[in-house]
């Protein structure tokens, strides 16, 4: 019992920030499953979504900001889409990455200028943010409302993909994307639907992480982001379930080695188990095997 | 079409290009003789926020006192701005591009390591350089044209320890340093020193560049049973830690140096049962006449130009590091009076023997370009209305 | 134009850029941001070079460009503080542990060599990796390098971190121009070599290389190795350039500005990597500088200007760049005087001919 005392902590905080990486890991693997671009941007859209709250609540009462927050993600990961990426889909894989990487750039650089770099601190929402004491460790309700949250939104997505009809179509494209084109899929609405859906999740995933840690800076996003794509590796890209898998045990062994004092090496560990995985096994815990060599 | 585009846009950049090389950076030039002082500070980056407030009370101070007179005439005081953007190797070239400016003397810059990478760029060109709130002790060490006008982390390490054992009888101290970051590894080693030396243990963890959850650290502060936790870090990692600290309820108090001295901890302090004490250089509530003229004044001038209190957080309360930029201002000026000349080796030899009464106390230079500082100010965020406590001045045992 | 009369040409032309370069430090004040920009610009093109031979001859997609340099930086650092000073910069560690310090005509090679042995080992793992997955592991890798470099327990090597400083430094633009230029014309004759064929038929088709005989790990761990020398030679200029050397300030973002250089010069094409390298760091470091500062057109403030607007230009400038000019400044030809000369003709008889395109 005592183990499990000291080492609450570290657990309960793995989870919830497990929870937040599988909200943003679900962004990356979707995108990558249907256009095979890992999307650096998205870890920035997720920051901007932390600013926009900011900013509206500043203005705007909580029930009307949130909302809207979420609806000018939406809008951001649609526009990045069709102004970054849309008109190099023909393009040799390179040019695309290099697009995601300067959109990264861009966006970081527009919210330096706009908050001339000083931290904001997010609004503070009702219920969510209290104490509450789990066992012996006090936290808040946030930490134990992320995994509940993010469950509940996976299954929902998973039922989506496999009884819709837009389901389909996102499963069709991702396997096979100039075949789904020549039986009549409208590529661009299934690529649109996917930015949506994981800008929608970011943003959802936004709210939850910066309740918890309430600071917003511009470079917010790139380390969660990051970690978050490892996740979605290591599950299996293209897996939804892996990726949340993925999410959650890359939260937990992080902050059991900042338990076990290598602090310095915290983030060096989610870099490692990525290549172990790479290299152990290619296509992640749940994958589809795929007939491209490695 | 594209190649249209293309054209024009070629065609607006090389006028734009053109407009900026011939206009000077801050506005009007010619027509009377100018001395320029150049302000190297960040203004984006990690320190972003505090580079901002140094700036506000340079540009108040000049404000103050915009003429000069050298040899019977009266010279315009013009400040030359540049961003290091908290980078090391952005730092020089933003450097070099003040010394292409021809200034006389430059302040800067707040964050040690930045001062420190930018330092041969300006002894090269012969220019003197005024730290206003830098406090690693390797700016000036071996040089002779790098000033301060703040006290020293070893000074500031020690008189910490010495406020955690006498407030707290603390004999187990938790320190938390930011991975890569000069001025936090160096202040936490000096508060190690006195705290080990005084006979007390510590557990010493760092962190990483980006992190956000501090949960671990600070359940493993805990779990050791520190009596105090010593963090030495920027403001942001500022505010995590202590919303962090507030919502884990650890209950023990978080000691930290100058940089924590902002509104940023007030607001992450604010509501909260956390206590957060802070090492400064200079107090609000002082009431020396000297000081509390600055703050009346300065909170009006902050009053009349909102975007300046937009760069100082958004209200205002006066943070040291502008009172230690006026103060460096002051410096300069009066080096450049006893000089009676505007070139910057004559500055150079005349800051040696300067003494000026600042609003941070009297500032006179020591035999490495150090201020003579006997004394730091600890002040305690009060949790209820968000504003500073002064707790007392505490020197070294 | 014959082979003999080229190389003449190259030479008598690499000539007259030294004699310019000497001419302008005699009449320019050495504090003039043209030579800052010259410095930096010198090194950047070395290891936008070297970033080339890997991402556009061979194809590799590798972001770990900022660790390499790194590498570099601290060897070249750490073998140079000269034994007086050592106590000054390892204050916190006593001195530090290493024994020697070495001439810089040493250890700016040996700083390459260590580099690429790193470099050999991080290779065996990630070579084999798909394009976007090699990406991130690279990535992930210098920020492991990064994370050990600052390791406390490491510090009487690399001081922890803490900067090290006080090691030789060059004062002159010839320095780098000149480590540059031989660096960049050795990999010139590596790319026309059969090495340098075998990674441009990596690049284009893997498996028809192979087919053809050309071992893939091999030539592939080759160009890794040899690009990784040649960034950990620019992570040492550069390291001499800053006069200071801190591990975080080799982020992923400079990674990134060296791929923004590569890509805006030409995926593939050497002159074009250098002529964006100078262009990059001119309109970053020096012609935009004014958009950080506010200006007023007598009482008007004109309005946008303000700090980090400078970095918004720029990043919106390179987004153009990537969509609409994505095959850069050079594409994948190269400079030569028979490409401009053909260039200008081409133009005026389009000209004369009434359909140059509006």
């Amino acid at each position: 019992m005592g183990f499990f005392q000291t080492n609450l902590p570290y657990i309960l905080a793995g989870i919830s920030v497990g929870g937040q990486y599988a909200l943003i890991a679900i962004g990356y693997t979707l995108v990558y499953g249907i256009l095979r671009l890992i999307n650096f941007a998205h870890g920035d859209i997720f920051m901007t979504a932390g600013f926009m709250m900011v900013y509206l609540s500043a203005s705007l009462p909580l029930w009307l900001s949130i909302p809207l927050v979420i609806l000018l993600t939406v809008l951001l990961g649609f526009l990045v889409e069709r102004i970054a990426y849309k008109p190099l889909r023909k393009a040799p894989r390179m040019s695309i990455m290099i697009s995601a990487i300067g959109v990264s750039y861009l966006i970081q650089n527009c919210a330096w200028y706009v908050t001339s770099g000083l931290a904001k601190q997010f609004p503070v929402i009702p219920w969510i943010s209290d104490s509450v004491t789990v066992f012996s460790a006090t936290t808040k309700v946030v930490t134990i409302l992320t995994p509940v949250f993010t469950l509940g939104l996976v299954a929902a997505l998973v039922l989506l993909i496999r009884h819709t009809k837009i389901g389909m179509a996102m499963r069709a494209v991702s396997r096979d994307f100039e075949t789904s084109q020549l039986m009549g899929i409208k590529i661009n609405s299934v690529i649109s639907t996917t930015f949506i859906i994981g800008s929608f999740l970011a943003a959802v995933g936004s709210i939850l992480y910066f309740t918890n840690y309430t600071t917003v800076t511009p470079t917010a996003g790139s380390m969660p982001g990051l970690k978050a794509f490892v996740a979605a590796v290591f599950g299996g890209i293209g897996s939804i379930p892996g990726a949340v898998l993925g999410a959650f045990l890359i939260g937990i062994c992080e902050n059991i080695i900042k338990g076990l004092g290598w602090t310095t090496f915290s983030d060096a560990f989610t870099f490692a188990l990525l290549i172990v995985i790479l290299i152990a096994r290619p296509t992640g815990l749940f994958g589809e095997k795929s007939m491209d060599k490695v | 079409m594209k190649k249209i585009i293309g054209m024009h846009l070629i065609l607006s950049l090389v006028l734009l290009t053109a407009a900026g090389c011939s206009s000077t950076p801050t506005g009007k030039s010619g027509g009377g003789n100018v001395i320029r002082i150049g302000v190297y500070e960040p203004s984006s980056g990690d320190n972003g926020a505090g580079g901002k407030q140094e700036i506000l009370g340079i540009e108040y101070a000049n404000a103050v006192v915009n003429t000069v007179e050298i040899g019977g005439k009266p010279y315009k005081i013009q400040l030359e701005i540049v961003d290091n953007e908290s980078s090391t190797d952005k730092g020089p070239s933003a450097a070099s591009s003040l010394v292409s400016a021809k200034c006389s003397a430059a302040i800067g810059s707040y964050g040690s390591s930045v001062s420190i990478a930018a330092s041969d760029v300006f002894r090269n060109a012969g220019i003197p350089v005024i730290g206003p709130s830098c406090t690693n002790p390797q700016v000036t060490l071996g040089n002779t044209h790098y000033f301060r006008v703040c006290y020293l982390d070893p000074f500031q390490g020690t008189v910490l320890a010495n406020f955690a054992a006498d407030n707290f009888q603390a004999k187990k101290a938790y320190i938390l340093t930011k991975l890569g970051d000069d001025y936090s590894a160096g202040l936490g080693n000096y508060f190690k020193t006195a705290f080990t030396g005084m006979g007390g243990t510590v557990v010493e963890e760092n962190f990483q560049e980006g992190n956000s959850d501090f949960t671990a650290y600070l359940a493993t502060a805990t779990n050791e049973g520190a009596d105090v936790i010593f963090a030495p870090t920027s403001t942001e990692a500022a505010s995590l830690i202590i919303g962090q600290a507030a919502s884990q309820d650890i209950g023990i108090p978080l000691l930290a140096g100058d940089t924590w001295d902002s509104s940023v901890i007030l607001d992450a302090a604010k509501g909260s049962g956390q206590k957060v004490f802070v090492s400064t250089f200079f107090d609000e509530g002082d009431d020396s006449a000297a000081g509390s003229r600055f703050v009346t004044d300065f909170k009006t001038w902050l009053s009349k130009n909102p975007a300046k209190r937009n760069n100082n957080g958004g209200n205002h309360i006066v943070a040291a590091v502008s009172a230690l930029g006026y103060d460096a201002y002051m410096t300069a000026i009066e080096a450049v009076k006893t000089a009676g000349s505007a070139d910057p080796t004559a500055v150079n030899d005349a800051l040696w023997n300067v003494k000026y009464a600042g609003v941070t106390g009297d500032i006179s230079f020591d035999k490495n370009g150090d201020a003579i500082r006997e004394e730091a100010y600890i002040k305690q965020a009060n949790n209820s209305d968000g504003t500073w406590k002064f707790v007392g001045i505490q020197g070294v045992n | 134009m014959k082979m003999k009369n080229k190389i003449i040409t190259a030479v008598v032309l690499i000539m007259a850029l030294f004699v310019l370069l000497l001419a302008l430090e005699r009449i320019l004040p050495p504090s003039s941001m043209l030579f800052v920009v010259l410095k930096k610009g010198a090194i950047y093109a070395l290891v936008a070079v070297s970033m080339n031979l890997l991402n556009g001859f061979t194809g590799l997609f590798s972001l770990g460009q900022a660790g390499f340099m790194l590498i570099g930086a601290y060897t070249y650092a750490i073998l140079t503080i000269p034994m007086e000073a050592r106590g000054m910069v390892y204050q916190y560690f006593d001195g530090g542990i290493v024994p020697l310090a070495l001439p810089v005509i040493l250890a700016i090679p040996l700083a390459g060599l260590v580099t690429a042995i790193f470099a050999y080992l991080i290779g065996l793992p990630v070579l084999r990796l798909k394009s976007d997955y090699l990406a991130i592991a690279t990535l992930g890798f210098a920020e492991i390098i990064r994370a050990i470099l600052q390791w406390d327990k490491l510090g009487p090597i690399t001081n922890g971190s803490n900067l090290l400083k006080l090691y030789p430094v060059f004062t002159s633009v010839i320095f780098p121009f000149a480590v540059t230029g031989v660096c960049i014309a050795i990999i010139v004759l590596l790319i026309n070599s059969s090495y340098g064929r075998a990674f441009k038929a990596i690049r284009e088709d893997e498996t028809a290389a192979e087919a053809m005989g050309i071992n893939l790990a091999h030539h592939k761990q080759l160009s890794f190795t040899i690009s990784s020398f040649f960034a950990g030679i620019g992570g040492a200029l550069l390291a001499m350039y800053q006069t200071t050397v801190q591990a975080s300030a080799f982020r992923a973002t400079m990674t990134y500005e060296i791929l923004l250089i590569v890509v805006i010069g030409g995926i593939g094409s050497v002159t074009g990597s250098c002529i964006s390298s100078f262009l990059f760091i001119a309109c970053s470091e020096w012609w935009l500088r004014f958009l950080d500062n506010t200006i007023f057109i007598g009482n008007f403030q004109v309005p946008l200007l303000g700090p980090g607007f400078r970095k918004v230009v720029f990043s919106v400038i390179v987004m153009i760049i990537v969509l609409f000019y994505s095959r850069g400044i050079m594409g994948t030809k190269e400079l030569s005087l028979e490409g401009l000369y053909q260039f200008l003709r081409k133009r005026s008889e389009k000209k004369k001919k009434g359909d140059v395109p509006a």
